[in-house]
């Protein structure tokens, strides 16, 4: 087989497996549709609109973001956050100094912003790879948090160093109230993991990957992967940009550089390699664990009424270090992580259903 | 059949249990008819040795008012704990889980415990109509109520703390007209709430003449040669202190090795606790801090939660030395104006749990005067607070200076009044303009 | 001048105290090759059993010895539960594991000894003397005495003892050592078990510094650019890397600082690290087995 041909029949890993998974995807879509749009705004209180849903979302966003670097193109970033400051920075002061701007073109805006500092943080990609490079990207890191607090000009002078938005409204409809923050990230959200497939599908997505594979063959057909390389910054960072600008003024509400410091970054690592590397979907399983295991714990103390009987430091202690052993654990026992897992969950399902009806047949 | 390996389970548990739980128990009134006191905790994490000392304070004499006092006029409390570990995420989740009260108990007011947290919650909490309280951390500019009707920094501010300072050096270099040419360096750490003194210093330092020396510290703060290289330098005659976590005892270390006089350095409130002096050892003895939070056990209502609740072993404290630590004392405070701003709230609403609408009146209708103070047995303790809708911080910002002595705190001077006036316009000015940014109509007494 | 120098001295002592972080990471890199996030943990989790058994009344040699015991302990543990379940995965798995395994170590440390914040007394004054006229302080001296003493011991175990030998093998050939006989469970338990009694060495003396308490664990931050420096492998980069480090951040917070008013040492060595990347892909000492595009 030739390189080329090779490159062509690169399987784009995500989508092969869900089209097994599923027989007819547009059914699949319709249904996530209706549920995204229709179900879960009409069913959702608000306390699980705010606090649950739209962290799980967005975070899954920049999971996706991080994801389309690490997973297809097979390059390395432990700054996800700083690409996410940069975008709710950049919506903030678009919002606030070009009022003209509706908020779509004021997203799309910031997420170029985002993209063209993931360039110039991308570069030391041309000239080395592996973890020397992640640990590089931690210079985006600390730089941002440190612009962002230290110029006041980019908070309007908030003695407090931080941002909110200044008007959360498209076409009219004010989006402040919980339904219509989900609401604008839903459609952000699904809208971006739109563009994803279709870039991951596209010429580029195949390149990434075949650069991910087999970066010397790459270049012996022809691939500029100086060029691949800093458009997956690019995109990706694009990507964690909006997701930054929804984290700030979909979720928070207000924010300040410290939101989205070294922690946020490993978190979106965290969610990539739980969710599954090379896949859509799998950033937003990894996002819904992140999310919720902390949450879980807290309630789980809360249901058994413990928090009367034993000390509550030990309990809050005793829940840190049962999240670091459940996260080592799905690094151990999953490493395709959680969606090849729940991949494995259904076709075992169906597997079953072949085989309690062949004696039948 | 796929193995179902054990995170796989958890994770779906976890999916089960949060979506039964998820939702207010609505049918559950258990505690109708209490006040939910939802306490932000951080029990873990770099903060959780101030937090424990505080938390303890905080519930010891909520335990007080509910077993001794029979509750806040007969209303009793319910303490439902929720951790944050300091994060604003998890703040979040905290706050949406309490807003509507938990289990029939109603929320009057939340305190969220973290400055980031107080300012995170600051749009959601004008959608939702929950009063946010933050004693002591709370945003300089909501003391402006017309446009923040729920933010309520009480007690203290930064500006106000800065000015305690001067007046405290103007004092020991005798008199405020020998400011002149004295050269006071803050050493701050660098962050909003470092920052936040670099605006007052320079007006103070415009109106008296002293010469005003700014200088960050990075956080965490673990190296600082730099930067008392750079006071001595300058020659430096009082530094103030607005350190954080380690920042402080690494810099009363240093300015040790450089020569600098220890007690020309007062330190912040955030600078001025037990676990901030000791950690540097014998170098630290008579180095001064600002105090809004009085350490002792020399108080009436000390004396009466060392009789019924840490001698009983009703505390929250395991280690009981921690007793009338600076920490310890703040969340007493604390939890004070939680319950005078209750019994504000039953004088106006009748005796029974205040809805956050109530609690929202009573908190801007707040008066602790001299007379309240000597009734509650903390006359030292807490400096009278008077708040209203024009100023949600409160009537008469006080601090006492405090001196460490190698193992504890002294208290060095009686409450030193900030002058309230002088950067009232500043702030006022600030809040209009974020009203502007924010295109919020600005609240006035009658509406 | 005298300023400039004084500035340089201290930034340089200030580099040496990162270095001996650092070393805990290059030790574990080179054997095991993972970057092991949870060595500030670790260091934690050292010096607060350290000054846990101090207070409790345990002499400072019982202490000493009981510490480096909990630590080799701790290293078999690791080794057992998490590395040898994860042998094969790539870099980034095993370096999130670590992360994960940070959790576990910080919530231990605070569940078992509390969050309280310790004095450590090392019995060494951090006060100045001067030094062919510079000031100097003594706690400097004594650290910089320790970082140098660390190295020469470690370097005489890794050339002259049959176990340095193995190891070095490993980190040259994981898989030539184990053909010719080597095991590989017992080297990293060995390398764990020694990143952890450095990591009680730094903990010591940061924590005489800035008091023993759970910020401790933050100075992995600083120690990250030196590695990307000195290189993830090589004591010899630490110790440079560290210097260099600390020399520019203090002398750019003097000299830079002021023109953008504010600090810059958050980022500063970060940033000269990535600049040191492009220049200099090959690392410090050229040791370094980076795949270079």
């Amino acid at each position: 087989m030739t390189v080329a041909s090779q490159i062509a029949d690169t399987p784009v890993r995500g989508v092969q497996r869900r089209a097994g998974l599923i027989g007819r995807p547009l059914v699949l879509i319709t249904i996530g549709l209706v549920v995204a749009f229709v179900a879960i705004p009409l069913v959702a209180t608000d306390y699980w609109l705010s606090s649950i849903i739209i962290p799980t979302i967005v975070m899954g966003l920049a999971g996706l973001g991080l994801n389309l670097l690490m997973g297809y193109a097979g390059l390395v970033s432990l700054g996800a956050a700083a690409f996410m400051s940069i975008g709710a920075f950049a919506t903030y002061n678009l919002l606030l100094r070009l009022p003209v701007l509706p908020l779509p073109v004021v997203l799309v805006l910031a997420g170029l912003i985002a993209a063209a500092a993931g360039i110039l943080f991308g570069l030391p990609s041309l000239r080395i790879k592996g973890f020397y490079l992640g640990a590089s990207t931690l210079g985006a890191q600390f730089f941002f948090e440190w612009l962002f607090t230290n110029f006041k000009w980019f908070s309007n002078g908030s003695q407090s160093l931080t941002i909110s938005a200044p008007r959360l409204a498209f076409l009219g409809w004010d989006l402040s109230a919980a339904t219509g923050r989900y609401l604008l990230v839903a459609a952000v959200t699904a809208l971006l993991i739109l563009l994803a497939y279709a870039i991951v599908h596209s010429r580029v997505g195949r390149e990434w990957m075949a650069i991910r594979d087999q970066d010397t063959a790459a270049a012996v057909i022809g691939i500029r992967i100086g060029r691949r390389k800093l458009l997956a910054y690019a995109i990706s960072s694009f990507f964690c940009g909006i997701a930054g600008a929804l984290w700030a003024f979909g979720y928070l509400g207000t924010a300040d550089a410290h939101a989205f410091d070294l922690d946020k970054s490993f978190q979106v690592l965290f969610i990539v390699l739980i969710g599954g590397t090379a896949t859509l979907f799998g950033s937003f399983f990894g996002a819904a664990f992140i999310v919720l295991t902390p949450i879980l714990l807290d309630r789980i103390v809360l249901a058994t009424s413990l928090t009367a009987s034993a000390d509550q430091g030990a309990l809050a202690n005793l829940q840190r270090i049962i999240f670091g052993v459940i996260i080592i654990l799905l690094l151990i026992k999953e490493p395709d992580g959680l969606s090849s897992l729940l991949r494995r969950g259904l076709s075992g399902v169906r597997r079953r259903d072949t085989a309690s009806r062949a004696p039948l047949g | 059949m796929p193995s179902l390996s054990v995170p796989t389970i958890i994770l779906a548990g976890a999916l089960g249990l949060v979506a039964l739980t998820g939702s207010q128990p609505a049918s559950a009134q258990e505690h109708k008819g209490e006040q939910l006191y939802p306490l932000f905790t951080y029990r873990t994490g770099p903060y959780a040795p101030s937090f424990i000392p505080f938390g303890a304070g905080n519930r010891d004499y909520l335990r007080y008012i509910n077993e001794v006092e029979g509750g806040v006029d007969g209303v009793k409390i319910f303490i439902q704990e929720c951790e944050t570990g300091y994060t604003i995420e998890r703040g979040i989740e905290c706050y949406e889980r309490y807003k509507n009260g938990y289990d029939g108990a109603l929320t009057a007011a939340i305190y969220p415990h973290s400055s980031g947290l107080d300012v995170a919650l600051t749009d959601k909490a004008r959608i939702d109509k929950i009063p946010i309280v933050s004693p002591g951390g709370g945003q300089n500019i909501a003391t402006d109520g017309r446009v923040f009707p729920y933010q309520y920094p009480l007690i203290f501010d930064y500006w106000s703390e800065a000015q305690i300072v001067v007046d405290y050096i103007a004092h020991q270099v005798g008199g405020t007209d020998k400011l002149k040419g004295v050269k006071i360096a803050t050493l701050y750490h660098d962050s909003g709430y470092g920052r936040d003194t670099i605006e007052p210093l320079d007006i103070l330092s415009k109106k008296f003449g002293f010469e005003d020396i700014q200088i960050p510290v990075p956080h965490p703060g673990e190296q600082q040669q730099a930067q008392w290289q750079q006071i001595r330098q300058a020659g430096a005659d009082w530094v103030f202190l607005r350190g954080w976590g380690v920042m402080t005892p690494v810099a009363i270390k240093t300015a040790a090795r450089v020569g600098f006089p220890v007690n020309h350095i007062i330190g912040d409130i955030w600078s001025g606790s037990e676990d901030d002096a000791r950690p540097a050892g014998g170098v630290a003895k008579g180095y001064l801090a600002v105090s809004v939070f009085p350490p002792g056990t020399d108080y009436d209502i000390l004396k009466k939660l060392k009789e019924t609740i840490i001698d009983t072993g009703k505390s929250d404290l395991k280690d009981d030395t921690k007793f009338g630590t600076v920490y310890y004392n703040y969340g007493v405070i604390e939890a004070i104006t939680f319950v005078e701003a209750l019994r504000t709230g039953h004088r106006k609403f009748g005796n029974h749990p205040l809805t956050a609408a109530e609690g929202q009146w009573a908190l801007e209708n707040l008066a602790i005067d001299d007379q309240r103070i000597a009734a509650l047995g903390a006359k030292g303790l807490i400096s009278p607070l008077q708040t209203s809708i024009a100023n949600h911080k409160g009537e008469t910002i006080a601090a006492k200076i405090i001196q460490w002595d190698g193992t504890r705190w002294d208290t060095l001077t009686d409450w030193i009044k900030a002058d309230t006036t002088l950067f009232a316009d500043v702030i006022r000015a600030k809040a209009a303009a974020y009203a502007q940014e924010k295109g919020l109509v600005l609240r006035t007494a009658s509406n | 001048m005298n300023f400039f120098l004084e500035t340089l001295v201290s930034g340089l002592s200030a580099g040496v105290m990162y270095s001996l972080v650092a070393i805990g990471f290059v030790l574990i890199y080179k054997a095991s090759g993972v970057f092991n996030f949870a060595q500030g943990s670790m260091l934690l989790f050292a010096s607060l059993t350290f000054v846990t058994l101090v207070e409790k009344g345990a002499p400072f040699g019982v202490a000493l010895g009981t510490t480096a015991l909990v630590m080799i302990l701790g290293a078999i543990l690791i080794e057992r539960l998490v590395l040898r379940p994860l042998v094969n995965r790539d870099a980034l798995t095993l370096f999130m594991a670590t992360l994960g395994l940070s959790f576990v170590i910080e919530g231990l440390a605070q569940l078992l000894m509390g969050s309280d914040v310790h004095m450590l007394d090392l019995g060494i004054d951090d006060l100045p003397v001067s030094v062919g006229g510079l000031m100097i302080s003594q706690f400097d001296l004594f650290a910089s005495g320790a970082a140098l003493a660390l190295v020469a011991v470690l370097s005489i175990v890794f050339n002259k003892t049959r176990m340095g030998i193995s190891l070095r093998a490993v980190a040259d050939d994981t898989l030539a050592a184990q053909s010719i006989g080597i095991r590989l469970p017992a080297i990293w338990r060995i390398v764990w078990s020694v990143a952890g009694i450095v990591a009680l060495a730094a903990g010591l003396i940061w924590g005489a510094r800035q008091g023993v308490q759970y910020s401790l664990s933050l100075v992995t931050l600083k120690a990250l650019p030196v590695l990307i420096i000195g290189g993830f492998s090589s004591i010899a980069g630490a110790i440079v890397g560290g210097l260099l480090v600390g020399a520019t951040e203090s002398l750019a917070d003097i000299y830079i600082g002021p023109l953008v008013q504010g600090s810059v040492s958050t980022w500063f060595a970060y940033i000269l690290a990535v600049v040191f990347l492009l220049v200099r892909p090959a690392g410090l000492f050229g040791d370094r087995a980076i795949e270079r595009v």
